[in-house]
């Protein structure tokens, strides 16, 4: 900064010149220093995006066919580690886990904010008092929230039995038991992150012109009918967008099961980035574990060009 | 006054309007009560009660006794200075790194036209296209061999600090608000003689207020909740940042000092939260409708 702060006089006096016509040779050389200047400046964030998002993505495809431990020489094995992770018993667990909690989390984690939200929009009172509570839980940090549930869930003394207990409900084995432990998950992810998804469908019902439901209710309207044919289209865009984000986020499920089961009971909750770790971090197998993450790239890939596609065309919209 | 939503003023100011409303506001604020503040007044209770009353069945709903042990025990026995410590240089650097280097770059991008400046954004925003976690493995492999240098960046804060710029998000978040600035303001501070760094730093930083407080409180947040790349990245028992640190103690610690540490770990962010609160819900809310 204090270098172009102080520059000389001569130096400014030669910029201003370049608007006049300049010499022959001169505005190459011109050119090539607003081009070091540009790159100066681009040059940090474009070495780190080279280094941790480019390369790792090209390497993911090329250890995908490698047989590869870190400190030897990779090997080219072909499509081995493909055939390798597709064979492991826990790849089908996985994926199906995997797809089962994203399944739940749009089915429970999505019609709870919505429904949340409508009520939250006619409430009158207290308003700031809601959103701030609603989105308490998504500041504590998810280590915090996976290991208070693992003690809400503890099969003794926990609060999730208690609770049942004492309405006199018979108990669950919660994330311990085979069939109950993703349902557990689910509900400790729709309670950790619904606040975000409520607000922004907040947001989104606030923008929503009140004439519209004027006009439904002297066409005589009820109030569900309203809710089906005013709100619901209204805010068509923004539930698809979020349902396409929440797709995304969830298929990438990781600290949950890794904290609160471990991917038990029986791999019950292991999820195909749990999958992955175990390849990298327990086998030493980073071939299969970047076989595995193209898969789970390659699906996750062609949400994400929707989102994009969705947010674009919903930018020109606007 | 509010515009009118699904219920009508007329409606809700019947009789009968005004008891189903009443009836209504009341169940969600028991609701929103038991579902999100109870948990953690559970949690910071808890953390009080001795490890005989917190075993027992039923629980008490307010401890016996009001012990602090297990936050002082905590506090030591966990070494919760150090992680917090950690944690906070991991934050700190991270913002640092990415609001000086992403700011740099989206300058650059937005009003300095760099040859192939269309193509790398392009590239950059491709990066959106590819979920974070999908490709922590390769990132974890180049992180701990860097191409060309041969250095290792596990258990460096410099493992979490560089691979935070490469958050295509900011860099498109700011650019976007680069764009919008007007050409008039740094064309005369041109022609007055300021040079390029000048200029962002007098004129378009002051004006990118609002855009570098959202980029800063998304970097914070992320990091400061982040817990696979930081548990690969840190083997290192002693550099581990509190979230990492917590999974890895909480095996062989007794349950109330457990406790007691995971609500000191959440106490910085939800402080920062209750403070910022109304910019930080006004950037979620805002952030959807726009896209």
């Amino acid at each position: 900064m204090t270098r172009t702060a102080t520059r000389s006089p001569v130096e400014a006096t030669a910029e201003r010149q370049v608007q006049a016509p300049p010499p022959a040779g001169g505005r190459g050389r011109r050119r090539l220093i607003d081009q070091a200047r540009a790159y100066a400046f681009l040059i940090g964030g474009l070495i780190c995006f080279a280094l941790f998002s480019w390369y790792p993505a090209i390497r993911a495809v090329v250890i995908a066919f490698q047989k590869y431990t870190p400190g030897s020489s990779p090997e080219w094995v072909g499509t081995a580690n493909f055939t390798q992770v597709w064979h492991d018993p826990e790849f089908a667990a996985a994926w199906r886990n995997t797809l089962v909690f994203t399944l739940l989390a749009l089915l429970i984690g999505f019609a709870i904010p919505f429904v949340l939200a409508l009520v939250l929009n006619e409430l009158r009172h207290w308003k700031a008092f809601f959103r701030v509570v609603v989105y308490l839980p998504v500041m504590i940090p998810p280590v915090v929230t996976a290991l208070l549930w693992k003690w809400f869930y503890d099969p003794g003394a926990g609060l999730a039995n208690e609770t049942l207990r004492f309405l006199h409900l018979p108990t669950s084995n919660w994330s311990n038991g085979t069939d109950t432990a993703l349902i557990s998950l689910v509900i400790v992810a729709t309670w950790a992150n619904l606040g975000g998804t409520v607000l922004i469908y907040l947001a989104a019902l606030q923008s929503i012109p009140g004439e519209l439901y004027e006009a439904a209710e002297l066409d005589g309207a009820s109030l569900l009918q309203r809710v089906r044919y005013v709100t619901i289209p209204q805010t068509r865009f923004v539930i698809l967008m979020l349902m396409l984000l929440q797709i995304i986020a969830t298929m990438q499920v990781f600290t949950e099961p890794f904290v609160i089961t471990g991917g038990g009971p029986e791999s019950a909750t292991v999820t195909v980035l749990y999958l992955i770790y175990k390849y990298a971090f327990l086998y030493n197998d980073f071939g299969g574990a970047c076989a595995l993450s193209v898969m789970l790239l390659v699906l996750l890939g062609v949400f994400s060009a929707l989102y994009l596609r969705l947010t674009r065309s919903g930018e020109d919209d606007l | 006054m509010t515009t009118r939503t699904l219920l009508s003023p007329a409606t809700l100011a019947r009789p009968r309007g005004k008891a189903v409303y009443w009836t209504v506001f009341t169940g969600v604020v028991v609701l929103f009560a038991l579902a999100f503040l109870f948990p953690v007044y559970w949690m910071v209770t808890g953390a009080m009660k001795s490890p005989d009353e917190i075993a027992q069945t039923p629980p008490t709903i307010i401890p016996k006794h009001w012990h602090l042990s297990g936050y002082t025990d905590a506090w030591s026995l966990m070494q919760l200075p150090e992680h917090l410590w950690n944690t906070v240089v991991q934050a700190a650097g991270a913002w640092a790194f990415q609001l000086v280097l992403c700011t740099a770059a989206a300058y650059a991008l937005s009003k300095l036209k760099p040859a192939f400046g269309k193509l790398i954004l392009g590239g950059i925003l491709a990066t959106l296209m590819v979920p974070a976690q999908a490709l922590v493995v390769p990132k974890y492999l180049t992180a701990a061999d860097l191409p060309l240098i041969h250095t290792s960046l596990l258990n460096s804060p410099l493992g979490i600090w560089l691979p935070a710029v490469a958050n295509a998000f900011n860099l498109y978040l700011l650019k976007r608000f680069f764009d919008q600035l007007p050409r008039d303001v740094m064309e005369a501070a041109e022609i007055d003689g300021a040079g390029k760094l000048r200029i962002l730093w007098s004129i378009v930083l002051p004006m990118s207020r609002p855009v570098l407080g959202v980029v800063s409180i998304f970097a914070l947040v992320a990091v400061w909740q982040d817990f696979l790349w930081p548990l690969m990245v840190f083997s290192d028992t002693d550099k581990q940042p509190i979230s990492v640190a917590l999974v890895q103690l909480s095996q062989n610690i007794q349950l109330t000092v457990l406790i007691a540490a995971m609500v000191i770990a959440s106490i910085p962010m939800v402080a920062m939260f209750l403070v910022f609160q109304r910019h930080i819900i006004a950037g979620i809310s805002a952030g959807s409708t726009k896209g």
